[in-house]
């Protein structure tokens, strides 16, 4: 190899490498990296490849349980679900490339996650989705909620997934950097796992899938810096995505696998073809030897730079068994996708890149990853907002309205509009679709299922991150546990501002520390995610976001539950114990226009006693209907389960209760409403389990009634919920 | 009755129906890749629903120029049931089995939702197990839905009884309302003058199982599988 020439500290900067970071490279190497060695420098040590500034306060979240069968580390995460089979899944944020192009970047994040998931051998069978835009009168929302959708939707259906589950909501702190982070589940034999490991010396290091082409070049990197006014010039290195590709490598990839020829398997995700090598060599222990001729690509001249940069999508790299190349050749040329052998395992511990029959990058793996720079970066406190007294908050004019302004509010309106352009029921196992507390698939061919959600509550985390990541975990559990399901497994989503500022660090840390607790506390452990720093937009942070997707299984679909009033003459029975909180609610935001106070403290034995008693109750089928209390409280619950059913109710506000607009619209957590015809035994069980119950209700009628405050029609109801998002996308 | 699936680069509704079909049948029907033109004598070919081929260049329209379409084309002529869901009812278009071209839904966006259907004819080997007038609620799932063809051949389609669905309201009412894809005459599924070839855009093979909250499809599967032999 030519002795490169000094980099120009330019160069470097451009790179996104400090002095620092890169006197260690030159420690590394002993000498100056040549441009497509300082690249492959840059994306592997990116925040977003290395996770730098994360590593250190990752370590404190808990990753085992009987069940878990591979935690954080690789492509995904992979939990035991019985009867010799494994849930793998994974959420991972595409942020900046979809707010530069909505479409594409929501689209190719589809893809990526798509891809996390099965290149570990399963067969994806659900996606979710978890979106946050900027305010609604913001002139760019309307555009990226537009694209987005059609993106995300796009590339699911075209793939033949099922998208059946998310949240949507709006917060101005999203307006230059809005959240779309887009999660995978999928279901393996248990027994025929794949990972992303190197090993056998000789052994041939295969690509297959698309082409390679120079797009996404740096995306890794952009991705691990903050946006400023000028965003949209990096439109460039947004990839582009092909779902038909993608279905074409589902089923080629997951035929080979049903062979017994791969040795490891790693998708080409952020970073293409550097990090994919990179990782599989490393776990491995092993070289690697590229020739950079014989990688598929798209255009004539591409540089090595490029090729070892370029985050084309749709790529894979495997290590095969050796004299097995022939029958995947077969099965890659069946489904018309590339396959070249590009190189083989070596037993020097140097990632070589040849071309042209040069040298032109010759590189030590393990110190490349393991003199990754990680970072103890300062971390300061977010000032404690004070708990606001229920008594303190004024009420509204009028209850009804005040409802009607909730339900039809950005956040808590029905989100039909979104979920109606994803194919929800494609595989033809979507037992309960969108819009319930969470999703359940049925797991193919068997009287199971698996129950899916996603959850975060950004503005609790405003105002007390480590609260509110707590929240957000056990609200997870709690939607999973709504409708029957025993809660296993999650992924995190952390989206977070730039780290360098230390009260970002602080949100981190703290956000950790409660999730930390809330999964000790629940049984509930990590077993894969994804960290998003570096959101903000001219120095200004977003709001602290850790998106939890969730997993739990349901054992005998017979024995489920759904929101959705059913029965006439029932009785509403309220779980868990109701102080009225209002700070930080959906009632100061929407109806006071507030954003101040202390979010409801998270009470975790509590949350587990009361969430163990309803998962009970829903599989001896005591009740008819359930659904987790959240955002607007008690009487958004009611309305929403009214709503669904098409059956109305009544409530009366018992005589102990805290103010009324406490009561009804306060967002103490930890709590359930549900349906029944036998309130004595639902009660009584209760106090038996030693937690809060009470009857607040009954079913019937074709509206909604608080005693002493008034009735709404479920008619109007129905259009001030169902009506936002239509009339603010201009459908209506 | 044997039955094949022809299975394209793209399609994802092939599992969905070969497990409707194996349900009525009793045995799984015959999957057929998209390459092959010599396939085993069957009494039904179904070409499911899907992005067949990414819908590139136009939805069904590479799909229609296969080896395993020439073959269903020719046995179509021949009197063999084809049924075309979704993407298979563009496909049959797109070989002209059926009149009519599909085109972007009216609201220009991918719509997937129940609707209701009114069933216009009973007759076999499709619709023989529905009642004439009998409203059902089956799935969509699709962004190019909204059949289009001329006024010439609209009457023909009327005046043969060549209509097997069309969108309604639940109680049958024919309204613009009920139209999800602005589909002229709110046409849903139609058949060819002969009665061997139905398409259709929504999808029977999703709510023909009482786990998935509806079992309005299976009747279609078991009347072919009662028509058919």
């Amino acid at each position: 190899m030519a002795a490169p020439v000094p980099n120009p500290p330019e160069i470097v900067t451009s790179h996104g490498l400090s002095a620092e970071e890169y006197g260690r490279v030159l420690e590394i190497l002993g000498r100056e990296p040549n441009l497509t060695e300082l690249g492959i420098f840059s994306v592997m040590w990116s925040e977003h490849c290395s996770y730098k500034s994360s590593r250190k306060w990752l370590r404190r979240l808990p990753t085992e349980a009987p069940w878990v069968i591979c935690g954080p580390g690789e492509n995904a995460g992979v939990i035991d679900i019985g009867d010799g089979l494994a849930a793998i899944f994974k959420m991972e944020s595409h942020n900046h490339p979809s707010f530069i192009e909505p479409y594409q970047g929501a689209a190719t994040g589809v893809g990526g996650i798509l891809r996390d998931v099965f290149t570990m051998g399963a067969r994806p069978v659900a996606n979710l989705n978890a979106l946050r835009f900027g305010r609604p009168d913001h002139p760019k929302t309307r555009h990226l909620v537009s694209g987005v959708v059609a993106g995300i939707g796009g590339y699911g259906n075209c793939v033949g997934v099922p998208t059946v589950g998310g949240s949507c909501d709006f917060d101005q702190s999203y307006d230059g950097n809005i959240l779309v982070n887009a999660m995978t589940v999928g279901i393996a034999p248990k027994d025929r796992i794949f990972y992303a490991k190197a090993t056998g010396v000789g052994n041939p290091v295969v690509y297959v899938g698309s082409k390679t082409g120079r797009d996404g070049i740096h995306g890794a990197t952009m991705a691990s810096a903050e946006f400023d006014d000028e965003a949209e010039a990096k439109r460039p290195t947004v990839q582009v995505g092909d779902p038909f590709t993608e279905k074409l490598l589902i089923e080629a990839c997951l035929e080979l696998m049903a062979e017994d020829v791969i040795i490891g398997i790693q998708d080409m995700g952020a970073a293409g073809l550097t990090s994919s090598s990179f990782e599989m060599a490393g776990k491995g222990g092993v070289g690697v030897e590229i020739d950079l001729d014989h990688v598929p690509v798209r255009e004539e001249a591409m540089t090595a730079y490029e090729i070892m940069l370029s985050e084309s999508q749709e790529r894979m790299l495997m290590v095969l068994q050796p004299g097995k190349e022939d029958i995947a050749k077969a099965i890659f040329e069946k489904w018309e996708l590339d396959f070249a052998i590009i190189g083989k395992l070596t037993d020097t511990g140097r990632m070589v890149l040849l071309q042209n029959g040069e040298t032109v990058a010759d590189l030590p793996i393990d110190p490349l990853a393991e003199a990754a720079p990680i970072y103890d970066r300062p971390t300061a406190k977010t000032q404690a907002q004070p708990v606001i007294a229920a008594t303190e908050v004024p009420a509204p004019e009028n209850i009804m309205g005040a409802l009607k302004t909730l339900l039809g509010s950005a956040d808590l309106c029905s989100k039909r509009w979104i979920w109606e352009q994803y194919d929800h029921m494609v595989m033809a196992d979507t037992v309960a679709r969108p819009g319930g507390d969470a999703a359940i698939v049925r797991v193919h061919g068997s009287n199971r299922g698996l129950a899916l959600t996603t959850d975060c509550t950004p503005r609790y985390c405003g105002a007390d991150a480590a609260t509110g990541a707590a929240q957000a975990v056990a609200e997870a559990w709690r939607n999973l546990t709504a409708v029957g399901a025993r809660p296993l497994a999650i992924t995190d989503n952390m989206n977070f501002g730039n780290p360098e500022r230390p009260e970002i660090m602080g949100q981190f840390a703290d956000a950790v520390e409660g999730m930390r607790d809330a999964c000790l506390a629940l049984d509930f452990p990590v077993v894969s995610g994804n960290v998003s720093f570096y959101n903000e937009t001219n120095g200004k942070g977003i709001l602290p976001t850790p998106a939890i997707g969730a997993v739990g299984l349901v054992d005998d679909l017979s024995r489920t539950a759904s929101l959705a009033i059913r029965t006439e003459g029932e009785s509403l029975v309220l779980i868990g114990a109701t102080t009225g909180h209002l700070g930080c609610s959906s009632y100061f935001k929407e109806v006071l226009d507030r954003a101040d106070g202390a979010p409801p403290p998270v009470d975790l034995a509590a949350e587990r006693r009361n969430g163990d008693f309803i998962r009970a109750e829903i599989g001896a089928a005591n009740i008819s209907a359930c659904h987790d209390l959240a955002d607007g409280g008690l009487l958004v619950a009611a309305a929403e389960m009214a709503l669904a059913g098409g059956i109305g109710c009544t409530l009366a506000i018992p005589e102990d209760a805290p103010p009324a607009h406490a009561w009804l619209f306060g967002e103490d957590q930890g709590r359930y409403l549900v349906t029944t015809s036998d309130p004595e035994g639902v009660l009584s069980r209760a106090e038996d389990a030693q937690l809060p119950a009470a009857v607040i209700g009954a079913t019937g009628g074709e509206s909604l009634t608080v005693n002493g405050f008034g009735t709404i029609s479920l008619t109007m109801l129905r259009e001030t919920h169902e009506g936002w998002l239509p009339i603010f996308m201009g459908d209506a | 009755m044997k039955a094949a699936v022809i299975v394209f680069p793209g399609s994802n509704c092939d599992r969905d129906v070969e497990v409707a079909l194996t349900q009525s049948m009793g045995a799984p029907p015959l999957m057929v890749w998209h390459r092959e033109s010599e396939f085993p004598a069957v009494d039904l070919i179904v070409v499911p629903g899907g992005f067949s081929y990414g819908d590139y260049l136009r939805a069904g329209a590479m799909a229609a120029n296969s080896p395993a379409m020439v073959e269903t084309r020719r046995r179509a002529d021949a009197g063999v049931a084809v049924l075309g869901i979704c993407n298979g009812f563009q496909i049959l278009a797109e070989t002209a089995l059926l009149p009519g071209v599909l085109m972007r839904n009216a609201a220009l966006r991918f719509i997937c939702r129940d609707v209701h259907l009114r069933v216009e004819r009973k007759a076999a080997p499709f619709t023989g197990k529905y009642t004439e007038g009998q409203v059902i609620r089956i799935p969509i799932a699709h962004a190019d839905g909204n059949y289009f063809t001329d006024d010439e051949t609209l009457a023909r389609l009327e005046g043969e009884g060549q209509i097997a669905f069309r969108y309604a309201q639940p109680d049958g009412a024919v309204t613009p309302s009920a139209n999800p894809n602005g589909s002229r005459a709110n046409i849903a599924g139609i058949t060819n003058t002969a009665g061997n070839v139905l398409g259709m855009m929504p999808h029977p093979e999703r709510l023909a199982d009482p786990a998935l909250s509806g079992t309005d499809g299976r009747p279609m599967f078991d009347g072919l599988v009662e028509a058919l032999g």
